[in-house]
């Protein structure tokens, strides 16, 4: 079992931040940015027969958020192996 | 129908029986088994479990048919429903676990070493619960008395008992296994027609494919072409809403907070090991929570074109007559009968028709029709997904089985909300507050009680609210309350040390009160929407006062003591997985 002191907690933390900050970038961009804010734009473009920006309001993001989360699991788990904390 | 009752109550006793089973197996020993199933729930069935949980009867009846009336107005129940998940995994869920309590009013009791803290969350935890629960209940008593004929009271009289015997009896660790069940259920209820439905519509199997392809045997696309008809027909334009963008911003954050932010969703991730179990968790809950909502928008877009295929100038046949004779009749003389399914859903007023004009056929018009007709017809929202069976000319069986999907939608909703509740009563009320030497046993049989008048409540609550009407207004005050009042207060919980007492039952009370006011006043009181602050609705006003509560929070904080050393410590640790765990001599946290 870890001691308190061996950790660099704070290392670990600003790390963590730094990754779900990026993460939450992502997920405000394809849901509130492509989705909404710039969907008008996007729709000038068209995936198969939908306009861009409509399909990730109803489609896309979703697909987009389930992959973040996994991403989010892989990533914390490769921090925790870097900063030598228990699974 | 004789055929249709028989599988209908086939497949529903059998379901039925089936959650029993559960139960009687999963019988909870401890208050440990029953508020968190022992912390011992695999992160895969615990995704599952959640997306039983967290997907309710408006999820599974309604939200395609919204969707199909919205066009793309109704993405915002999209894109908020599922973004939440994103919020849960990487603010709260695994942090909370690491935590390692029961409840949520419990986090916040500690956290914020304040029983009035704790007391404000029960408050709360227990307003967004009951709110939530009545339109479950009301489901139940839909889904009996529009098919088994059985009436509406009695209906939901018939969902108290089943889910009194797996919730009272099981608690968590019952709830958490019927719900895997109730998910296998539903998600074969849902995409069984919707695959079928697509294949007739155009010609691609997978739903979601055929949302973005062309019309089967056609060079236009599925979406344009329903553009086209809607348009034709004075509707405003598919990929388009009448509501401002700031709108659609506001209430796709509050159902996105507010999910990050309810009880009964939250508390699902205690059930697991460890931090990095709920972290999977929440991946996989969204996963399946995912193969319903995308195909969800498919569904409404195929169901509101067929819907206009077939149904718009359709002649109508009259009860007394005999179909097949005057259906022929109508062929004959160059027209279109009114299909069979719309004859068997009107009995259950899902649908109707007034001949406004006299022609004795049926006309679907919106508000801006170019031919000046008026409109005559009248769907329900839930009409789509449960006429689609028919719809799609599947065997009655499979309408069987959406009565079951549409009942397992319900029920596992109202048990997961049961659990929250009784949990907030038995264990944050009674034992950490009023009778704080009560032991564990004797908890248990509080928390049994709890869950047995939190049944009764609900049951009560479902008829009597149906019969006011208002039950679709309500759902905006859950969703609403979640995101103002308990987001903000766990969220800075976790992230900003420097939070304290005195901010979080000023962000908690901020929330509520704002959040509850404005709700109240613009949905009963003064209805005009030019007076709405900022042009936001009801809806999505939540988001609003969520970020007002959090500036509250962190302001009240600042002008007050710093937390005691030791809970800046607690926070910290919650922050490092493994770390508190294997400091701390909890029970419950040194289990592995």
């Amino acid at each position: 079992m870890q001691e308190k002191t061996e950790i660099d907690g704070k290392g670990y933390w600003r790390a963590v931040l730094r990754l779900t900050l990026s993460l939450l970038v992502i997920w405000f961009l394809v849901s509130y940015g492509a989705g909404i804010l710039f969907r008008d734009f996007l729709d000038q473009v068209r995936i198969g027969g939908a306009p861009l920006g409509f399909w990730f309001a109803q489609n896309g993001a979703i697909y987009v958020f389930v992959a973040l989360i996994f991403y989010y699991c892989w990533a914390m788990g490769r921090l925790e192996r870097k900063f030598g904390l228990k699974g | 129908m004789m055929d249709q009752d028989f599988w209908t109550y086939f497949f529903v006793v059998l379901t039925f029986g089936l959650y029993i089973g559960i139960a009687i197996w999963a019988r909870a020993g401890s208050t440990q088994d029953f508020y968190v199933a022992g912390h011992d729930v695999h992160p895969t069935v615990n995704g599952m479990a959640t997306a039983a949980d967290w997907m309710s009867a408006a999820s599974f009846l309604s939200m395609a048919g919204l969707i199909a009336f919205l066009g793309y107005g109704g993405s915002v129940y999209l894109m908020g429903w599922t973004g939440g998940f994103v919020l849960l995994a990487l603010l709260l869920a695994p942090f909370l676990r690491e935590f390692g309590k029961f409840t949520v009013p419990d986090f916040v009791g500690d956290r914020y070493y304040s029983t009035t803290a704790r007391v404000i969350a029960v408050v709360c935890t227990l307003f967004i619960s009951f709110t939530y629960i009545a339109g479950q209940m009301k489901g139940v008593g839909v889904a009996f008395s529009g098919f088994l004929g059985v009436p509406f009271e009695w209906g939901i009289g018939i969902g108290m008992v089943i889910v009194f015997i797996y919730a009272v009896l099981g608690g968590m660790k019952g709830v958490t296994y019927t719900q895997v069940a109730q998910y296998v259920v539903m998600i074969f209820a849902y995409t069984v027609p919707a695959i079928f439905i697509s294949l007739i519509i155009t010609g691609n199997a997978i739903p979601q494919l055929g949302f973005i392809s062309n019309v089967r045997g056609d060079e236009i696309s599925m979406l344009d072409k329903l553009n086209n008809v809607v348009t034709g027909l004075g509707f405003g334009a598919y990929t388009e809403t009448s509501k401002s963008k700031l709108d659609v911003f506001a209430i796709t954050g509050a159902l996105m907070f507010g999910t990050a932010g309810l009880p009964h969703v939250i508390v699902r991730f205690f059930t697991v090991r460890s931090a990095k179990a709920a972290r999977y968790s929440a991946g996989w809950a969204l996963v399946f929570i995912a193969l319903l909502y995308t195909t969800a928008p498919a569904v409404g877009a195929f169901a509101r074109l067929n819907f206009i295929d077939t149904v718009n100038e359709a002649t109508y046949i009259e009860d007394g007559e005999n179909y097949e004779e005057s259906a022929a009749a109508i062929v004959a003389d160059g027209g279109k009968p009114v299909p069979l399914w719309y004859k068997d859903w009107e009995k259950t007023g899902l649908l109707s028709y007034e001949d406004l004009n006299g022609d004795g056929i049926m006309q679907y018009r919106g508000p801006n029709a170019p031919d000046g007709l008026e409109n005559e017809l009248s769907p329900s929202n839930d009409i789509f997904v449960l006429a689609n069976p028919q719809i799609a000319q599947l065997p009655g069986w499979v309408v069987g089985l959406m009565v079951a999907g549409g009942l397992a939608a319900a029920l596992s909703t109202a048990a997961g909300l049961l659990m929250v509740i009784s949990s907030a009563v038995s264990h944050d009320l009674c034992r950490k507050t009023l009778f704080k030497d009560m032991n564990d046993k004797t908890e248990l049989r509080v928390a049994r009680g709890a869950a047995a008048s939190a049944v009764f409540a609900a049951g009560l609550l479902g008829i009597f609210s149906s019969q006011l009407g208002f039950v679709a207004q309500v759902v905006a005050f859950a969703f609403g309350l979640a995101a103002a009042s308990l987001f903000p207060t766990i969220f800075l919980g976790i992230f900003w040390k420097r939070m304290n007492r005195e901010g979080a039952i000023a962000s908690m009370l901020f929330g509520l009160v704002s959040t509850f006011s404005y709700i109240v006043y613009f949905k009963f009181v003064d209805m005009d929407p030019t007076h709405w602050f900022l042009g936001v609705s009801p809806e999505g006003i939540g988001f609003v006062f969520m970020l007002g509560s959090i500036a509250v929070g962190m302001a009240v904080s600042m002008m007050s003591p710093a937390p005691p050393q030791e809970i800046q410590d607690i926070v910290e640790d919650i922050r490092v997985p493994g770390l508190r765990q294997a400091l701390s001599a909890e029970p419950d946290g040194a289990a592995h």
